[in-house]
């Protein structure tokens, strides 16, 4: 393989996010401008110096990221629109910034947004891919609940997890979303709450599921050199992968892509998982985090349920903090917003703009992304490792 | 063990019939091929023609190989249960009025990942026998079930659904004073119907196949003239709303050609009930069975049409009955659109030459009528769209998929 070029002189800033409503009347188009909005007020630029974006969106259709530019009065001379669901924050992270080192592009917008309406979720999971609507919507129409409920029982009989287990990643992630204002959850949640929850799909139960919501997550790349004339406070890329559709030969998935690429990951920003401050992972069901935790080296495989048992995955007082702004499974799920909060958590994490609990001395944050049930599995993986601009 | 089937309970006349629902129809021109497989009761998926790999999900370009070659092969239908679930929360009406509703993934034998509807008693990591349905909407699924069959286990409520098992069951059987309207009511008896009412033409002829009718018990002989809309009427307004299974049995052959047997007469007759019969049929009980197709245990299921082979292809010998036969075919087919918003699934049997006495001319291997009948329950049991019996019939479809116009020159069977 060809030796990669490293990310030096690229800063990403400016977390935004578009809070969040169960529900919304507004289109993605208006939840893609709202963040734009909040993006270039966040760096006090014009919107005409914006000449990148990169767009991930579910409920845009029929548009792309180029109706966009229209819609939104832009002329942008770099434009990506990266389908990706899950995955699409951590890859639009790292085109933008190769874009950026190129000198494609001078700041680059990077928008995850969806709106939710009344039966946007059911459209879009009766229509999502030619596999899913061939052979998987048509049994139960469960959506990603029954496939990831095959995903959780295979995992549970294979490995030995327990309920309990995937339990306390909720539990958590619910504790760290309790001071975020955006979030769709506002209660604590009980060991008990949690395990006598109603059946969606066994074994999974209601705080198993992400719940679906409209907003947008977004953040600006640029050269460290323009960030810092801003006088922007931004974080540094370590390192990046993507990969899709690995381990095609898995009878059920168990890991992914991240499992592929790991060594050259760690290779890339020369640290290792014991050098990883805090972790946002994928988190639509507890499930997905526990291969992220193992496929990006913090235990071994199937070992994920003893590290979290051994772990405080708060951000308050954790020893591993994990989804510090309580993840998708408590702030809820805006559509590909949710593939960007990893991005813009672990943004906020490192330059000291929190809206939940700040984790003290973390200078390494990881972000890991998962996305596009294209039949029986997860296709899209990726990772980053950022770093504080001062360390 | 697959739990029993519950008797049906009187309906409640006061409660809403609900209205049918159906499962998700949105497929992919390349899943269609699912259903033609299903329609015959094959477990065949496609199978590259360069390098042998099956593929699952159905797709146009070979997963290995990127040949855009594929064809529909019969493959082994063995696999693993992996992993399972039971939803009790779906996006669907057509589950949500159906929960809670249990899926696997199978590991099969071709090593191919399959989503599928499972049986009650699959466990998992136990071996498994797949098979491809059409589900109430005509569209072809995977269903699981145990490795070895058992007995009983037609009574799973879920793949109950994808299958027209006459147990608890009401039949009509449209002339049912044949000997195959024997073998009809002898066939759904064995298999448990609840009702069977047979529909007879001509009360002043007798015969000797429904003086035997009459001495099976759960049968029921109704006036039914297809050619009088009155009479046809009047049935449907006495029992359409009970029949759940229609079995439309009409048959009137008269040997002959066209020129060589030039007679008008005959071929309206034929027409009449073959065509016409089938279309007042379908007018009158039609509608009332499509407003059925979700009435739980009471539900419409299942319309069958007994066609001859030779409506698939003219029989110079038989020309104009065959004629009427293709007629009738063709409607069957406006009659499952119509009725796919229902549920209710049309089915077809095509019949070789049977022995009777109008066959007498024609050239063995003829059908035994009793087992005949029994093999098309049997058909319809396992859900087939299409149920072709006998050498006749099988040799008329290969052949009119390989050739048409060598089967239309050279036909004698």
């Amino acid at each position: 393989m060809a030796k990669r070029q490293g990310y030096e002189g690229v800063a990403v800033c400016v977390p935004v996010t578009v809070p969040y409503t169960r529900y919304s009347i507004k289109s993605a188009h208006w939840f893609c401008g709202r963040a734009l909005a909040g993006l270039i007020k966040g760096a006090g630029i014009d919107k005409n110096e914006v000449d990148g974006m990169c767009v991930s969106s579910f409920t845009l259709a029929p548009d792309t990221a180029v109706g966009l530019t229209q819609h939104l009065g832009m002329s942008p001379r770099w434009l990506d629109h990266i389908p990706m669901g899950g995955a699409s924050g951590g890859v639009a992270l790292r085109r933008a910034t190769r874009a950026i080192q190129a000198g494609d592009a001078d700041i680059i917008a990077c928008i995850g947004a969806d709106t939710n309406h009344v039966d946007t979720f059911r459209q879009t999971v009766a229509t999502f891919s030619q596999f899913a609507n061939d052979a998987v919507y048509p049994y139960g129409s469960g959506g990603p609940n029954s496939s990831f409920a095959f995903l959780t029982d295979h995992y549970m009989t294979e490995f030995g997890a327990e309920r309990e287990d995937f339990g306390r990643v909720c539990l958590a992630q619910r504790q760290n979303a309790l001071p975020v204002a955006h979030a769709m959850m506002k209660r604590p949640l009980s060991m008990d709450e949690y395990l006598n929850a109603r059946l969606i799909a066994e074994p999974l139960r209601l705080f198993d599921c992400v719940m679906p919501c409209a907003g947008a997550e977004a953040f600006l790349v640029m050269s460290i050199d323009r960030a810092k004339s801003l006088g922007l406070d931004y974080v540094e890329v370590m390192a990046t992968i993507e990969r899709h559709n690995a381990f095609p030969e898995d009878p059920v998935q168990y890991r992914a892509g991240w499992a592929v690429d790991v060594e050259d990951f760690y290779g890339q920003a020369g640290l290792g998982p014991e050098d990883i401050d805090l972790m946002q992972a994928y988190d639509d069901y507890p499930v997905i985090c526990f291969m992220q935790i193992e496929d990006l080296g913090f235990c071994g495989k199937g070992d994920a349920a003893r590290f979290v048992r051994e772990r405080d995955l708060t951000a308050e007082c954790g020893d591993f903090p994990f989804n510090t702004s309580g993840g998708q499974l408590s702030t809820g799920q805006a559509g590909a917003g949710g593939g960007y909060i990893g991005v813009v958590e672990t943004l906020r994490q490192l330059t000291d703009q929190v809206q939940g609990h700040q984790v003290e001395n973390a200078r390494h944050g990881l972000a890991a992304f998962f996305g596009m049930i294209n039949y029986d599995r997860g296709l899209c993986t990726s990772a980053i490792i950022l770093k504080r601009a001062d360390a | 063990m697959t739990t029993p089937l519950p008797k049906p309970k009187r309906k409640d006349p006061v409660k809403r019939t609900r209205k049918p629902t159906m499962p998700p129809g949105n497929r992919s021109r390349e899943a269609q091929g699912l259903a033609s497989m299903a329609a015959r009761g094959r477990f065949a998926l496609q199978t590259c023609a360069d390098c042998g790999a099956v593929q699952y999900p159905p797709r146009q370009i070979c997963r290995e190989c990127l040949s855009g070659d594929l064809h529909w092969k019969d493959v082994d239908n063995g696999g693993t249960l992996l992993a399972e679930t039971t939803l009790q929360h779906s996006n669907d009406l057509f589950f949500r009025d159906r929960l809670p509703w249990r899926l696997g993934v199978v590991r099969s034998d071709l090593d191919l990942s399959m989503v599928v509807h499972l049986a009650e008693d699959c466990v998992p990591g136990e071996r498994v026998r797949l098979s491809i349905g059409l589900d109430r909407a005509g569209n072809a699924v995977m269903a699981a079930r145990p490795e070895k069959p058992s007995s009983g286990e037609e009574d799973d409520l879920q793949l109950r659904e994808m299958t027209f098992d006459p147990k608890n069951r009401r039949a009509l059987i449209v002339d049912g004073k044949t000997e195959l309207g024997l073998g009809f009511a002898k066939a759904l008896l064995k298999r448990d119907a609840r009702a069977i009412f047979v529909g007879v033409a001509q009360p002043w002829k007798a015969s000797p196949y429904l003086d035997e009718i009459r001495k099976l018990e759960k049968v029921t002989i109704y006036d039914l003239d297809v050619t009088d809309t009155d009479s046809v009427e009047e049935l449907a307004a006495t029992i359409g709303d009970k029949v759940e299974i229609m079995i439309n049995n009409s048959y009137h052959l008269r040997p002959g050609g066209l020129m060589d047997r030039f007679d008008i007469n005959v071929a309206h007759d034929e027409m009449e009930i073959h065509y016409h019969g089938l279309m007042r049929l379908a007018g009158l009980f039609g509608p009332v069975m499509r407003s059925r197709g979700a009435d739980g245990q009471h539900g419409a299921v299942a319309w069958l049409n007994v066609l001859s082979a030779y409506a698939m292809v003219n029989n110079p010998e038989l020309g104009t009955y065959s004629a009427s036969q293709a007629a009738a075919l063709s409607l069957s087919q406006c009659l499952r659109a119509e009725m796919t918003h229902g549920g209710v699934r049309v089915v077809n049997a095509f019949l070789g030459p049977i022995e009777d006495e109008w066959h007498q001319l024609a050239l063995p291997p003829k059908l035994d009528p009793i087992v005949t009948a029994d093999r098309i329950i049997k058909g319809l049991e396992r859900g087939q769209e299409d149920i072709p019996i006998g050498a006749v019939a099988e040799e008329i479809i290969e052949r009119l998929s390989e050739n048409p116009k060598e089967i239309e020159r050279a036909i004698r069977l």
